[in-house]
């Protein structure tokens, strides 16, 4: 078990490592002069060779990486070279949108995903097997970004356009200042955003379900006359809780790194639509941080997955 | 959808044909009407992309032409489908069918190209792994695992923010990250297949594990090649669409139904002329549809023992949860 944990660890160090060293290389062999990029255009060549010293650009590269990845670890990510800010308070500044966005469409996912597949394979072949085939077809061909254009054109524009306005045209309102305009303006994003991994959801569920249900368990649990739904829910749905879990730690990490596609839509200022201006800018500070923010909460989800694999599996054990 | 009088039929008493496997999965295949319709629709967005050049001079518009006088309203709006504009005109005048036609070849050729390098890689990588076995497969598996926890669309903006957006860039990107879920299918199926007795015969006769790989197994894995390349090409031509959408990738004014999205998006220009989102928007969404539905009735032609497995699961679940197990 601790062998087992320590190999995660050594694994999740390496994902980590390897994602500074990718996103440092990248922007050390890039074209383009940060320190003329922050000092402006008009600065004087003396000027940029003074601000290339401060910032330490001017030391060898794997100086650099190492002064880089120390302060990393310390939680300090550097100043935007736009505004000069702290990139970590102007991340930390964007989490409420981003932590919003992916917590409510996790939960609408989940709850729209698995029930359709439990329905879909408990009853294969029939009708309502096929809708819920369909809808996963629908869910996993729907381009996220097409989705969210056309909810906005067809319930904010439109009613609006008719005199009455049915939901916001995007943008986001703080939770704590009021609750309900907060859940009123995530409706869309959160569906938005929802969809296609409902269908994911609903594709996995459906077919670990028709596997689970072949057991010779569950047919022991039908032999001892237990009530199909008891069947069901306690004992098939207990058997693909490993699967689930696996694909909901990946998931509920990538939507923390920022749901790029959906905030951008919805011009929500998250995690994702902060890393797509900054690319604007050539802020790359802040590209880095949150591209290894992200690594970060993919490898603490994996962890944590694995960790719950124990208890949710004797088996692993 | 109807399945069941497939295989039978060749069977009927009257007069005994003899029929091949390919002929055998040629009638299922024709059998699946949503399968057809998705092929259909397939074929004619290939002559439209093929026949851009047609529209263009039939039309008289070409893609990069702005029409100030008759493709905008007097006050500088796009002017809706019509006579002159079969699908309207955008923002700047320019006719939305002819952009439409050159976008669908940029889309296609970028969704083809990018699934066949992406199953190319996989399949060696899948093959070497679930062959060789080992540190090898250990060392490539975990590789698979690294290319799979990177945070694919953040890092695409990293590399797209250094080199600047470009159809090669998109073009890699998608390979890269997309080459893990069919590598992870063949590996795994490729580790039930070397056990097998024909595998065996081969290595007695002296055959080498390259000869073994190519020649023995490699025929074997034709049906998952063929269904996961054709769900990787909406994939792939979705994920461009996407960057095409976030301005990473496709530059303008090259035409891309992922930049046309991304002009309609910019100052909401959509909300006034819904041609320019729904019409790309539309077209996209059937593509991707279609080649869905095309790779589900390919998996069901090629493979109907998989359905028959999806519809009467009982006693055969163990034996999809041990092929499972392989892949984790």
């Amino acid at each position: 078990m601790i062998r087992f944990l320590a190999s995660r660890l050594a694994f999740a160090a390496a994902v980590l490592l390897a994602l500074s060293a990718f996103v440092f290389l990248l922007f050390f062999v890039a074209p383009g002069d940060p320190a003329r990029l922050l000092t402006g255009e008009k600065a004087t060549e003396a000027q940029v060779a003074q601000v290339r010293a401060n910032l330490g650009l001017d030391r060898p590269i794997h100086e650099q990486y190492l002064t880089f990845l120390g302060r990393t670890m310390k939680g300090d990510l550097g100043f935007s070279y736009r505004n000069q800010q702290p990139v970590t308070r102007l991340i930390a500044n964007r989490m409420p949108a981003t932590i919003s966005l992916g917590i409510g469409a996790i939960l609408l996912w989940v709850g729209i995903g698995i029930p359709i597949g439990i329905m879909s394979a408990r009853h294969p072949g029939s009708l309502r097997d096929r809708l819920g085939q369909g809808f996963i077809l629908v869910g996993i061909s729907f381009p996220t970004f097409v989705l969210g254009m056309a909810s906005l054109y067809f319930l904010y524009f439109l009613p609006r356009q008719l005199g009455f306005t049915l939901f916001p045209g995007g943008g986001y309102k703080s939770f704590l200042s009021n609750p309900w305009i907060w859940a009123w303006h995530m409706v869309l994003p959160w569906t938005t955003l929802a969809l296609a991994s409902a269908a994911i959801y609903a594709r996995l569920t459906r077919g670990e379900m028709l596997a689970v249900m072949g057991e010779d368990y569950i047919r022991t649990a039908r032999a001892k006359g237990l009530s199909e739904r008891k069947v069901v829910y306690k004992h098939g749905l207990r058997g693909i809780l490993t699967p689930l879990t696996t694909q909901l730690g990946a998931d509920i990490a990538a939507v923390l790194g920022g749901a790029i596609v959906t905030e951008q839509v919805y011009g929500l200022q998250g995690l994702g639509s902060l890393a797509v201006q900054a690319v604007g800018n050539q802020d790359r500070p802040i590209i880095i941080g949150v591209v290894l923010l992200a690594g970060l909460f993919i490898v603490v989800a994996n962890i944590v997955v694995d960790l719950l694999y124990v208890l949710l599996d004797p088996r692993v054990r | 959808m109807s399945q069941s009088s497939s295989p039978d039929a060749a069977a009927s008493p009257a007069a005994i044909v003899q029929r091949g496997s390919f002929e055998l999965t040629l009638r299922r295949f024709a059998a699946d009407k949503a399968g057809m319709l998705a092929l259909g629709f397939i074929v004619l967005l290939v002559a439209f992309a093929l026949g851009a050049g047609l529209i263009e001079t039939w039309t008289g518009h070409s893609p990069v032409d702005q029409f100030r006088d008759t493709g905008l309203t007097p006050t500088g709006l796009p002017v809706g489908p019509g006579a002159e504009f079969l699908f309207g005109t955008d923002q700047l005048g320019r006719d939305v069918l002819v952009r439409l036609a050159y976008g669908a070849r940029t889309s296609l050729v970028i969704g083809l190209v990018a699934s066949l390098c992406a199953s190319c890689i996989g399949i060696t990588i899948g093959l070497i792994a679930g062959y060789v076995g080992g540190w090898t497969d250990v060392i490539l598996g975990r590789a698979m695992d690294l290319v799979m926890s990177i945070p694919v669309l953040l890092c695409t903006l990293a590399l797209v923010s250094v080199f600047g957006p470009s159809i090669m860039l998109s073009v890699a990107v998608i390979v890269f990250f997309s080459w893990t879920t069919i590598g992870r299918v063949i590996r795994g199926q490729v580790l039930s297949l070397r056990e097998r007795e024909f595998v065996q015969a081969s290595r007695s006769l002296g055959a080498g594990p390259l000869s073994i790989m190519v020649v023995d197994i490699l025929p074997n894995l034709t049906v998952p090649i063929i269904v996961y390349t054709t769900m990787m090409i909406p994939a792939g031509i979705v994920f461009e669409a996407t960057l095409s959408f976030l301005g990473l990738g496709i530059v303008p004014p090259a035409p891309s139904w992922g930049g046309m999205l991304a002009e309609a998006a910019a100052n909401s220009i959509y909300l006034v002329a819904w041609w320019l989102i729904l019409i790309p928007g539309s077209v996209l969404l059937f593509t991707t549809l279609a080649f869905n539905i095309l790779g589900d009735a390919l998996r069901d032609a090629l493979d109907p023992a998989s359905r028959r497995r999806s519809r009467h699961n009982k006693s055969k679940g163990r034996q999809r949860k041990r092929g499972k197990e392989g892949r984790s």
